[in-house]
């Protein structure tokens, strides 16, 4: 397939896993941030920013402010409007090889965006709509898109994006100064069910840690989303079964997966922000491996002029 | 008939232009029956909330055109044309004998110019053209077709006479809302389609990609067709996507691309592919850079050299620019009596050329009463309709047409046919064209069964330009015989299924309702 294209899918892939863990995150900080004194909602709400790769646009920059920059800020990609909009500019771009249907999903939403009121009331609402259509998306996706190239190219945007996403969750648990507890750690990757279910009541923090960070079975787990993303590399590039590896990306990956799944848990938890950081490096130069692979083209031109 | 239509006919009779679906004393003309049946029941409410709905679904699917930067539907009007069997069956015949005589003509102004030498339109008149690409002169195109897409634009006179507009053999646009103005219509006035046979569109991808294979560069078994586009920004994007989409090829824009060896390829995930037709809608001049205009990044350099050396074809021809030329388009009768000999089945509108002395004396004394058009122009750009331009406006043309007599063609103001249009809480009488599509595979010109009614929104207004407010209609071509259109050609019988319908189902076969118990 185009190579463009691929990219185009590629990023419909992380975007949409981007609004759907963004909007999670917020809901349920959201929470929390509504029973803090003002002054600490501020630090918390600057450093949950930080958290998602974002930069505060203001000096005050508060419990409003973060709702624009996560939730309604169409400009950047960090917030869930910017990326919906980017993963429907992506399709529209790739229009005539996504299925109808998905494309469809992707641009009503787009329309959607801006049905919502944008205090913290809303926001709940909001963050509970995105969590529907970005479902909507990935169903659609899954089931009118072939199981080819180009499926396997959204499905390696989305676990690496999971992957990402999960990694700076965790990561929220020790910046914050009033301490982010399991189960709202949990809720933010939807896993608190699953959790109880699987450990029953042998839980405390370091548990649930390790179940969103090693669990082999729970799709939102890093290593989980780790080996999807080794498998759609593996599927992408069957040439390289035997020996080694001279798919950088399959190295990255596999060596991040490799690393976490092979350390002691008890070491892994005594260190887990630089760990978590290392996986968010390890996904980003993948990313990079990837495009430098298969979407490499001549430098992106500059649009001139309109004809018809 | 409702409220919805009165006044409909005092309105109509107003204008004093045809209307097609009304017969003067307002009776629904013969071809009109199930439509006006199918209106006759619905309440005003009916009708918006259908109109209502079917934008909605146009801007849900991204059926969509490009205003000023903003991505607006396409506004779909409730009430089709209908054109019965007989009327098409000319339109027909002469939309397919327009474009093989242009399809000559071309052929020949990149060649031996026999019709310049034969006296039948002055060289100059072809040497002066903007689109006459010297460029592309003296070689024959792969596939021996110039003009596999057209769009002939035709109109309908007062006296209910069809007339040839303008031709359309660059990149000619629409035929997307063709496709997908049927589709919404099935779901937004299902009760008109009722017992009569309206002939499918929905062939057309079909057709084209054949066309296009058929045309491919000598010695390919296999060939690799691509639609090329300028890309999301350009105003006709979604008919790109869409295009392509429906034949299932890859939609490029020039980035993607790479001429090497005279060859073209493509850059996949999988290295460079080869690729042999290119179905261009971008305009010549920007479609190579070393050929054209240097500073156009939305081609690829090279295209029109690996085209000129048989490596490519590239669909439409470079260069048929000249045969839209309105000028041109004047002398068309002639060369269908030169190429074809032949008369032409539709007449031209009445054409003043304005490098006459005569004519344009005439047409300088009469500027109020004439529409003056560009003769490179499209979309309506740079026309001025003498009744409706004020007296600064007919003096600043009179200089222009002074200044340069060969830009400028002159026509009298027709009144366009009308066909009733919502607007507001009824229907208005609102004027109307039309674009048959037609595809050429060099043995057979095919016309799509319907083409693109334009419709301007406007009460009185004569532009029907979707860039200038206009909207459309879907396009009902009624078969001649309550059979199977001919055009459809029944499938191969599928004998797969017979060898596989073995099927091992016992008896006991659970139904649905107990499944999950069980």
């Amino acid at each position: 397939m185009l190579s463009r294209i691929a990219e185009s899918l590629f990023w419909i892939g992380r975007y949409v896993e981007r609004a759907d863990g963004t909007a999670r995150i917020l809901d349920v900080h959201l929470e929390r941030l509504n029973h803090l004194p003002l002054e600490e909602q501020r630090s918390v709400a600057r450093e949950l920013l930080a958290v998602m790769g974002a930069k505060p646009q203001s000096e005050d920059f508060g419990l409003p402010e973060l709702l624009h920059a996560l939730a309604y800020d169409k400009q950047s990609a960090s917030s869930i409007a910017g990326s919906l909009g980017a993963a429907r500019e992506n399709a529209r771009r790739a229009r005539e090889t996504v299925s109808q249907s998905l494309w469809e999903s992707l641009n009503t939403t787009y329309y959607g965006l801006n049905q919502h009121r944008k205090d913290v009331v809303g926001t709940y609402r909001f963050c509970n709509w995105v969590l529907e259509r970005t479902a909507m998306v990935r169903g659609l996706a899954d089931t009118t898109v072939s199981h080819d190239e180009s499926w396997l190219f959204m499905v390696l945007g989305r676990s690496l994006e999971r992957a990402d996403m999960t990694a700076r969750m965790l990561s929220t648990r020790d910046v914050q100064s009033a301490g982010m507890s399991w189960v709202n750690m949990l809720r933010c990757a939807g896993a608190y069910e699953s959790f109880i279910r699987t450990r029953r009541a042998a839980f405390g923090d370091q548990h649930a840690a390790e179940f969103l960070l090693l669990d082999r079975l729970f799709p939102r787990s890093i290593v989980y989303a780790l080996r999807d993303a080794d498998e759609c590399l593996a599927k992408l590039d069957p040439s390289a079964q035997r020996v080694g590896f001279i798919n950088d990306a399959r190295r990255i990956v596999g060596q991040a997966r490799t690393f976490l799944e092979f350390h002691r848990t008890d070491d892994l938890m005594s260190e887990l922000p630089e760990h978590m950081e290392r996986v968010q490096k390890a996904v980003t130069q993948a990313s990079d491996a990837i495009s430098r692979k298969y979407f490499n083209q001549a430098d992106e031109h500059a649009w001139v002029g309109e004809v018809s | 008939m409702s409220d919805l239509f009165q006044d409909y006919s005092e309105a109509a009779a107003r204008s004093g232009a045809y209307d097609e679906m009304f017969a003067p004393g307002h009776v629904a003309r013969k071809s009109y029956g199930q439509v006006a049946g199918a209106l006759r029941e619905l309440s005003l409410a009916d009708v918006t909330a259908r109109a209502d709905s079917m934008a909605r679904t146009f801007l849900d699917r991204g059926v969509t055109f490009d205003y000023a930067g903003e991505e607006r539907p396409f506004p779909l009007d409730i009430v089709p044309r209908v054109v019965p069997a007989d009327e098409w069956d000319v339109l027909e015949r002469g939309v397919a004998q327009r474009v093989k005589a242009l399809e000559a003509f071309l052929n020949d102004v990149y060649g031996r110019m026999a019709v310049v030498t034969d006296g039948v339109i002055p060289r100059q008149l072809v040497t002066t053209s903007a689109h006459f690409h010297r460029e592309v002169h003296g070689f024959e195109p792969s596939g021996g077709v110039r003009v596999h897409v057209s769009g002939i634009d035709v109109v309908r006179d007062a006296a209910g006479t069809f007339r040839v507009l303008e031709d359309n053999v660059r990149v000619p646009s629409g035929v997307s809302y063709v496709l997908e103005n049927r589709r919404a219509m099935a779901k937004g006035l299902p009760e008109a389609f009722g017992q009569q046979h309206i002939r499918p569109v929905e062939e057309y991808p079909r057709r084209l990609l054949s066309a296009l294979r058929k045309t491919a560069p000598a010695g390919v078994d296999d060939p690799t067709v691509v639609v090329l586009t300028p890309g999301v920004f350009n105003s006709a994007y979604f008919e790109h996507t869409l295009l392509a989409g429906l034949m299932g090829v890859e939609l490029v824009e020039g980035r993607d691309l790479i001429c090497r060896g005279n060859r073209v390829y493509m850059r996949t995930t999988a290295g460079e592919q080869r690729v042999d037709v290119i179905y261009k809608r971008i305009d010549d001049e920007f479609l190579d850079p070393l050929q054209f205009r240097s500073d156009s990044m939305l081609g690829c350099p090279g295209l029109v050299n690996a085209a000129r050396a048989g490596g490519v074809t590239i669909a439409n021809a470079v260069g048929n620019g000249v045969a839209d030329d309105k000028l041109v388009y004047s002398y068309v009768p002639d060369l269908i009596r030169y190429y074809l000999h032949e008369e032409p089945i539709i007449a031209n509108v009445d054409t003043f050329r304005l490098e006459e002395k005569e004519a344009r004396e005439h047409v300088l004394d009469r500027l109020e009463e004439l529409v003056v058009k560009p003769v490179d122009g499209s979309g309506g750009k740079g026309l001025v309709i003498g009744p409706d331009a004020s007296k600064d406006e007919l003096d600043a043309l009179r200089r222009r047409v002074i200044a340069d007599p060969r830009g400028w063609i002159a026509q009298p103001v027709l009144q366009l046919s009308t066909v009733p249009t919502l607007s507001g809480d009824k229907f208005g009488p609102r004027h109307v064209d039309l674009r048959p599509f037609a595809v050429n595979d060099g043995d057979d010109v095919w016309v799509l069964p319907g083409g693109l009614t334009r419709v301007a929104l406007k009460e009185g207004s004569l532009i029907v330009n979707s860039s200038q407010g206009g909207g459309s209609k879907d396009t009902w071509v009624l078969a001649n015989s309550p059979q199977m259109p001919a055009e459809i050609i029944p499938r191969q019988s599928v004998t797969v299924r017979e060898q596989v319908s073995v099927w091992p189902v016992e008896s006991n076969w659970r139904d649905r309702q107990t499944e999950q118990q069980q």
